[in-house]
């Protein structure tokens, strides 16, 4: 009975543990905080995008591509987040992973995308700590500073409190 | 007279349902038959055993993923999605015997939403061959391949 309750507190713990460190690898600390990777690419109009010159404002660096469905699914959902909160200081940035830029233009006209878009490459994946599978993406203090990596389809819910949470800071 | 129309109006929203789900199961990963998928562990094995028994890989997905990671010795077929990746798929193998192990793998996306391993696969069948199996990539390449340790390759 007594070994019984140990092991249930053991187990209890190890799973405390393996949850925060989950959590922690996702949502970085202050003091683990790093800053986000700058690069410059191309727009689908052909003017250069830099993410340093967005500094001061929040970013949410969407790594996407037309030929991903959950991607697709998100899409709608960053439009509105830069309509709601654009004027509060929120830039989302679509960096696209397509092979040409063809499909983006057009899928982008079809999707009404309010946010500017930049074609990716293995660069820029590479930088990120590799990007090999889709989405992911970076939510970007007014710092510089990455807060936190979203893998997969994330709960919009959530990411619109940490976007709020985050435009509240100067 | 009206129940012929409701009748009929009921059939006609079947068969477009089932012409949808037709199409989009076409598309899936998820109807590929699981005799003919292969799992990572067991490729795993295959790339690191002797040359001889090792299948011929190909990569089916984007460039820019390929180039970030591949598994060493596949190739590069490009997204079997499209036009030009099914006809580059179709051109790389139509020399080979129809015996050929050959193992298709893309990653791009979770498992259930990936638009090019089907493509892949359907043509390699319509093509003959009959030793083709698909990588199941649960989550996406980075995930199920590069982050548990297994070898990459980088570049073109």
């Amino acid at each position: 009975m007594r070994s019984g309750a140990i092991t249930a507190i053991l187990f209890a713990l190890v799973a405390t543990v393996l949850a925060v460190g989950l959590f922690r690898l996702h949502h970085p600390t202050s003091s683990e905080r790093h800053p986000a990777p700058d690069f410059r690419l191309a727009q689908l109009d052909g003017q250069p995008l830099q993410l340093s010159s967005y500094r001061g404002k929040v970013v949410l660096l969407d790594f996407w591509a037309t030929w991903c469905v959950p991607c697709k699914e998100e899409i709608p959902h960053l439009v509105e987040f830069q309509q709601k909160y654009g004027d509060r200081g929120l830039q989302v940035i679509g960096i696209s992973m397509d092979d040409a830029p063809d499909p983006v233009r057009t899928f982008a006209q079809q999707f009404h995308m309010n946010y500017p878009v930049v074609m990716g490459n293995a660069k820029v994946g590479e930088i990120y700590g590799g990007v090999l599978g889709l989405p992911i993406a970076f939510v970007i203090g007014r710092n510089g500073l990455i807060y936190s990596k979203k893998i997969g389809s994330v709960d919009m819910a959530v990411l619109e409190r940490e976007i709020q949470n985050l435009l509240q800071t100067e | 007279m009206r129940l012929h129309a409701r009748c009929a109006m009921a059939f006609l929203l079947f068969a477009a349902g089932a012409g949808v789900s037709t199409s989009l199961s076409a598309l899936q990963a998820s109807s590929i038959p699981t005799t003919q998928l292969i799992k990572v562990e067991d490729l795993v094995k295959l790339v690191q055993g002797p040359e001889q028994q090792r299948p011929l890989i190909l990569q089916v997905g984007p460039h820019v993923l390929y180039q970030q990671a591949h598994i060493p010795g596949s190739e590069y077929i490009g997204a079997a999605s499209t036009p030009e990746g099914l006809q580059n798929l179709r051109k790389r193998v139509e020399g080979l015997p129809r015996t050929r192990f050959i193992v298709l793998y893309c990653g791009c996306c979770p498992w259930g939403h990936c638009p090019n391993v089907k493509p892949a696969y359907d043509a390699l069948v319509a093509m003959g061959f009959n030793n083709a199996k698909v990588l199941y990539i649960p989550t996406n390449f980075g995930a199920d391949w590069v982050d548990r340790g297994y070898p990459v390759a980088k570049g073109d």
